[in-house]
């Protein structure tokens, strides 16, 4: 096979790939979106009366239900407002009565870097777990790691946040387990990425500041992936360390630790980026309970506000945002392993 | 790529079944008798409030007051009674919900991957839309729709968690489909119908078993989670995600109010868990 029909090989498997999985993202968004939106509308309770005064007269809410479209027909309802997400208007929520669009794009990063900071420590806790069971396979620390995998794994991020609210914010308080970031502190930012802006404007007293109240909320939502992590990489590296080109390295006089990292850990890595990529979709999930949890100014936390107060339009923004990033993120790993994976770039 | 999605990070762990597997047992057959016998064993109403006793501390500390173990919450009522009478509400759930929710995915998956055709792509559509949705927040939703109570949220662990079991047993049909002794029993001239209930449902049992019980241990997170948003049953009755509520609200006051319902609680989720893990090591080929 010459290299060009190589290429091409590779850009139809690609083409393929993408097409059907746009194809099938796009089915699934509009699923959900006609999901929330009639399923919201079950919900007991009209929402413009709650939003008046008592004492607001029948005129008053016909008026105002008028005003949010609500008076209309169900299916028209909804004519209405999906034409308007195609054109980038996603309505006004009720309770602030601000676009809807602001107030998620205003949260959204909140979220992203929680989510992040979560996936960062995730890998790091998971790798070195990894690296140190694979290092002293077959003896007790291998056992040791195994058991706290376990746990880790079998216990959701929400309890985990609730054992880290009681270790580190009450009987050793070094973190601070509500909010993020401390509200008399003064906020030069421009954007909503409060601890990239940070970062880049130099202000560590404020990086740092911020850190001390993400920490805990990532840690809670990363000790689950965390497991996963460690896991799979560990199963994958020790089936490494059995190839002849590893033998190789040994023979060549280099230390057990070396080969592990120089030789065994590139080639055991695909495996378990691919699966890092699909569990990351679930965490940003898990954001939901975790800020709420943690007081944390995030998506997951105004969407809880939203349903409380019955907002529809903002609800139907928020669940909307959350389809589009998770399936975002499977279509791109599902991209990444077709370009990644000779299998299937030849097959 | 189907590998790939596949590979639940639980289904890779293996360990040999062995205390694990008894200490599960055992724990959640305390919790079984609790929730039983919840008011003969229970010290006190778990309802009856006293204001003068509000956050008396755990039996150990200055200040305690006898009869009461684990000490009080702030409106005085006591916390282990609650934690049993707490009991009943999570293994109902868990019995109930996981139970049910097990019917509905094992049906709708083992018909989308035995039938094939447009009953899978009808059936995988809707699991790939229902994966879109955040869980909790899907949860929340349908609390808020459908009003609180035992029923609603019931209902919702239902309607959110089908998907889990609807994946694992659609694939697993498909693979048990492809075996030559579906072949030869249709060569027989078995109905499609007789071969799907009688050959592959035997086969899928395990597997179905093992994914039940780790199920249940989610319904138990996930009643907690809704009292904990306070969209549960109402807030009257003990429950230990209101338990863990209040607890948190009164953490720097009365640390007990979280700390016991919380250990509860994870102890009662680890024992779903490895008692899962547990079967599926001894009886389940295909999740181990």
């Amino acid at each position: 096979m010459s290299g060009r029909q190589r290429t091409e090989a590779t850009d139809n498997a690609v083409i393929k790939v993408l097409a059907t999985r746009l194809l099938t993202t796009l089915v699934t968004l509009a699923g959900v979106a006609v999901i929330v939106f009639f399923v919201i509308r079950v919900v007991p309770g009209n929402p413009i009366a709650m939003m008046l005064p008592p004492g607001a007269t029948e005129e008053d809410i016909a008026r105002l239900s008028a005003l949010y479209g609500l008076d209309k027909p169900l299916v028209t309802q909804f004519g209405i407002w999906i034409t308007g997400v195609l054109q980038g208007d996603f309505g006004t929520s009720i309770t602030t009565r601000q676009p809807v669009l602001d107030l998620v794009l205003g949260r959204l990063p909140a979220t992203l870097e929680l989510a992040i900071m979560a996936l960062v420590i995730a890998v790091a806790l998971g790798g070195t777990a990894a690296l140190i069971g694979t290092r002293f396979r077959g003896g007790k620390r291998e056992g040791a790691i195994d058991i706290a995998n376990g746990v880790a794994l079998s216990v959701p991020d929400f309890l985990w946040g609730l054992v880290l609210i009681l270790l580190f914010g009450v009987l050793w308080p070094v973190f601070h387990i509500s909010g993020r970031v401390t509200p008399s502190l003064d906020l030069p930012f421009t954007t909503d990425f409060y601890l990239i802006e940070s970062l880049i404007r130099l202000r560590l007293d404020l990086t740092a500041d911020l850190v001390a109240h993400m920490f805990m909320p990532a840690l809670a939502l990363a000790i689950p992936l965390a497991a996963i992590i460690g896991q799979l990489l560990k199963q994958s590296l020790k089936e490494t360390m059995n190839l002849d080109y590893v033998t190789l390295a040994r023979t060549k006089g280099y230390g057990e630790t070396q080969v592990i990292l120089r030789e065994a850990l590139r080639n055991a890595a695909l495996p378990t980026i691919t699966l890092v990529g699909v569990q990351f979709s679930f965490l940003i999930g898990g954001t939901v309970i975790i800020e709420r949890l943690f007081s944390y100014e995030g998506l997951g936390n105004m969407a809880i506000d939203a349903v409380i107060n019955r907002d529809l339009p903002l609800i139907q923004g928020i669940v909307l945002l959350f389809a589009l990033i998770f399936t975002m993120l499977n279509l791109i790993v599902d991209l990444l392993y077709a370009v990644l994976n000779p299998r299937l770039r030849h097959g | 790529m189907a590998d790939a999605k596949g590979m639940d990070g639980r289904s890779m762990i293996r360990r040999r079944a062995g205390p694990r597997l008894w200490l599960s047992a055992g724990w959640l057959s305390i919790l079984c008798l609790a929730a039983l016998f919840a008011p003969w064993v229970a010290p006190h109403d778990p309802l009856a409030q006293d204001l003068f006793l509000g956050r008396m501390p755990p039996f150990w500390m200055a200040g305690a007051e006898p009869g009461y173990w684990l000490g009080t919450d702030s409106l005085g009522r006591d916390v282990l009674s609650r934690l049993i009478h707490g009991a009943r509400v999570a293994l109902a759930v868990a019995l109930i919900a996981g139970t049910i929710t097990c019917l509905v995915g094992a049906t709708l998956g083992l018909l989308a991957g035995f039938l094939r055709g447009w009953v899978d792509i009808v059936i995988s559509r809707l699991i790939d839309i229902w994966m879109a949705f955040p869980p909790v927040l899907f949860s929340i939703l349908l609390i808020a729709v459908l009003g609180p109570g035992l029923v609603s949220i019931i209902i919702a662990i239902v309607v959110i968690d089908w998907t889990r079991f609807a994946r694992v047993v659609r694939a697993e049909a498909m693979a048990q489909g492809a075996m030559d002794y579906v072949s030869s029993a249709q060569v027989a001239g078995r109905p499609r119908i007789g071969i799907m209930l009688r050959e592959i449902l035997p086969n899928l049992l395990p597997t179905i078993g093992v994914l039940l019980t780790l199920e249940m241990g989610i319904a138990v997170i996930v009643e907690a989670i809704l009292s904990f948003v306070n969209l549960s049953i109402s807030t009257d009755d003990p429950t230990w995600g209101s338990m863990i509520a209040e607890g948190r609200t009164a953490i720097h006051q009365a640390w007990w109010v979280l700390v016991f319902p919380l250990i509860t609680l994870f102890l009662t989720v680890l024992s779903f868990s490895q008692l899962g893990e547990g079967l599926k090591d001894r009886f389940d080929p295909v999740l181990r």
